[in-house]
């Protein structure tokens, strides 16, 4: 039961998260349309046209200059954002690292499409899993409720952290699709989110300092540390932005993962974003009718890589098939894949792991893509070795 | 300007304060820029002849890294050089372009190791 007060609203993933972020009332958007994320900061211009939203809001020539510009209003202390996708994220990825470096939290709306070549405008997760060593938090989210309260629980995430945070949702399958969610009021929202203490403020003419100097060898390291360290320390802070949400909202998030049926679970799926919702719907057939211990883990948040919790919840699985909708190129399959892997590796009970790579380029994810997956780790199950580590689905051969 | 400091490996300051003192690597306090020697950085050195220079000062205005030191009188009407300051001076060799062939008071030299 939620403890304030909300209103019943049809809206797409791009109309919800730029709903949230006029309810959020950032100092200053700065960016660069790209489909399919061009609506969330085209409706939002619409809000500070309208004069809804005191934001300072900046058109930019491209996302390299969109991220830049957010770099420096962070910089002087003000609650920024914006929204991308694909090859914007991508034109934006040098200025990714210095914005998580120069600890700013800054917090990003990020409609997942994949990269060229070739072009297409479509869902899979290749663009944000080439940001993930960038030292941004980055949240998956699995509907457009989940959507819209994510890019609140983000600023206040990103604001404790003092790191910056992606919000993804599905392109099309969520950006575009309208659902039925629960909103909060403005000022709710306001006053949960309050005012953000920077760590730092460059323009505070009392005490000047200087941000982005050279560091050579002598010192590099020693702030990459630290910058490590605040990576490490995050995962406290996320725990406790999503504390505070559900104390002041009444309405709870999973936070790093939302475990499905696993309790008993001899197979289990790992899957990030809307496809966990087809993926339930399979795990509720097989559990029900045949009598399978099968269960999901749908991973919201991947960076920080949350191995602690991954190894409480899958290391008594025997047989663990991880969906990623995005492949390395390594030859080992996707990277959540891979560093389930690492996180499972050294326990003494532990499954066995397969990567399945699904619905590339927006590739449509029907439920016989989860039957093949679990026919496959069947399969393994009767002593059979697969002769590559990854196996791609809902591909033609 | 302040004196130069020289820095020692294990006097530099761990990670530990430095990600309470300079979070984002920020650096407190301005100016910063003279306690970075650059004048290691230097191969060749422009070597000064005091008897040679006219006080032209031509030097001091090409160099781009201030490193033409000068004595100014009370009064400020004399100015005349008095030397290289070798802790910034990373050797271009500008100066040494800039003094009039006919005077030739500076002279590159290679640097010692």
């Amino acid at each position: 039961m939620a403890k304030r007060k909300t209103t019943r609203m049809a809206l797409t993933g791009n109309e919800a998260m730029a709903f949230a972020m006029k309810q959020i009332n950032p100092d200053v958007v700065a960016a660069y349309p790209i489909t399919p994320a061009t609506q969330i900061v085209e409706l939002f211009s619409k809000y500070v046209a309208d004069g809804e939203v005191d934001t300072e809001f900046v058109p930019v020539e491209s996302e390299h200059s969109a991220m830049s510009a957010c770099v420096g209003a962070s910089a002087a202390g003000a609650r920024v954002m914006t929204g991308t996708a694909s090859q914007g994220l991508a034109l934006m990825h040098e200025i990714l690292y210095i914005a998580s470096a120069l600890r700013l939290p800054i917090t990003m709306c990020v409609v997942n499409r994949t990269l060229s070549a070739p072009i297409n405008i479509h869902c899979d997760h290749s663009d944000t899993m080439g940001s993930r060593d960038a030292g941004w938090i980055q949240i998956y989210t699995e509907n457009v409720q989940e959507a819209y309260a994510s890019t609140i629980v983000g600023v206040k995430t990103a604001e404790k952290a003092n790191l910056p945070v992606m919000v993804t949702t599905d392109g099309f399958v969520l950006s575009h699709s309208m659902e039925s969610l629960d909103v909060f009021d403005d000022q709710d929202v306001r006053e949960f989110l309050g005012q953000r203490k920077p760590l730092y403020n460059v323009l505070d003419v009392d005490n000047p300092i200087t941000v982005g100097p050279l560091d050579l060898q002598d010192y590099f390291f020693e702030h990459k540390r630290g910058q490590i360290e605040a990576i490490f320390e995050a995962k406290k802070h996320i725990y406790d932005a999503h504390r505070e949400f559900a104390e002041f909202f009444g309405i709870e998030l999973p936070v790093f993962m939302e475990p499905y049926r696993l309790d008993d679970a001899e197979y289990a799926i790992v899957v990030l974003g809307s496809s966990a919702g087809t993926g339930k719907e399979v795990i509720d057939n097989l559990r029900d009718e045949k009598g399978m211990k099968v269960g999901l883990l749908r991973l919201r948040i991947f960076r920080p890589f949350p191995y602690e919790e991954l190894q409480q919840v899958l290391g008594k699985v025997k047989y663990l098939a991880v969906m990623d909708r995005a492949d390395s190129l390594n030859t080992m399959g996707g990277p959540v894949a891979t560093e389930i892997a690492r996180a499972l590796y050294h326990l003494s009970e532990r499954p066995i792991i397969h990567s399945f790579v699904y619905g590339l380029g927006g590739r449509d994810v029907p439920p016989e893509n989860f039957y093949e997956v679990i026919e496959k780790m069947q399969w393994i199950a009767a002593g059979n070795t697969p002769d590559r580590m990854v196996t791609y689905v809902g591909v033609r051969e | 300007m302040p004196a130069p400091k020289e820095r020692k490996w294990d006097e530099l300051k761990g990670w530990k304060e430095l990600a309470e003192i300079s979070p984002g690597a920020i650096v407190p306090g301005v100016p910063t820029s003279p306690e970075y020697l650059t004048g290691d950085w230097r191969v060749e050195r422009p070597v000064w002849d005091e008897d040679k220079c006219t006080h032209c000062l031509l030097c001091w205005v090409f160099c781009p890294e201030d490193a033409i030191m000068l004595n100014i009188s009370e009064d400020g009407k004399v100015v005349k050089m008095i030397g290289i300051d070798y802790d910034y001076c990373k050797g271009c060799g500008i100066c040494v372009r800039a003094c009039p062939p006919k005077i030739h008071a500076l002279e590159m030299a290679p640097e010692e190791v």
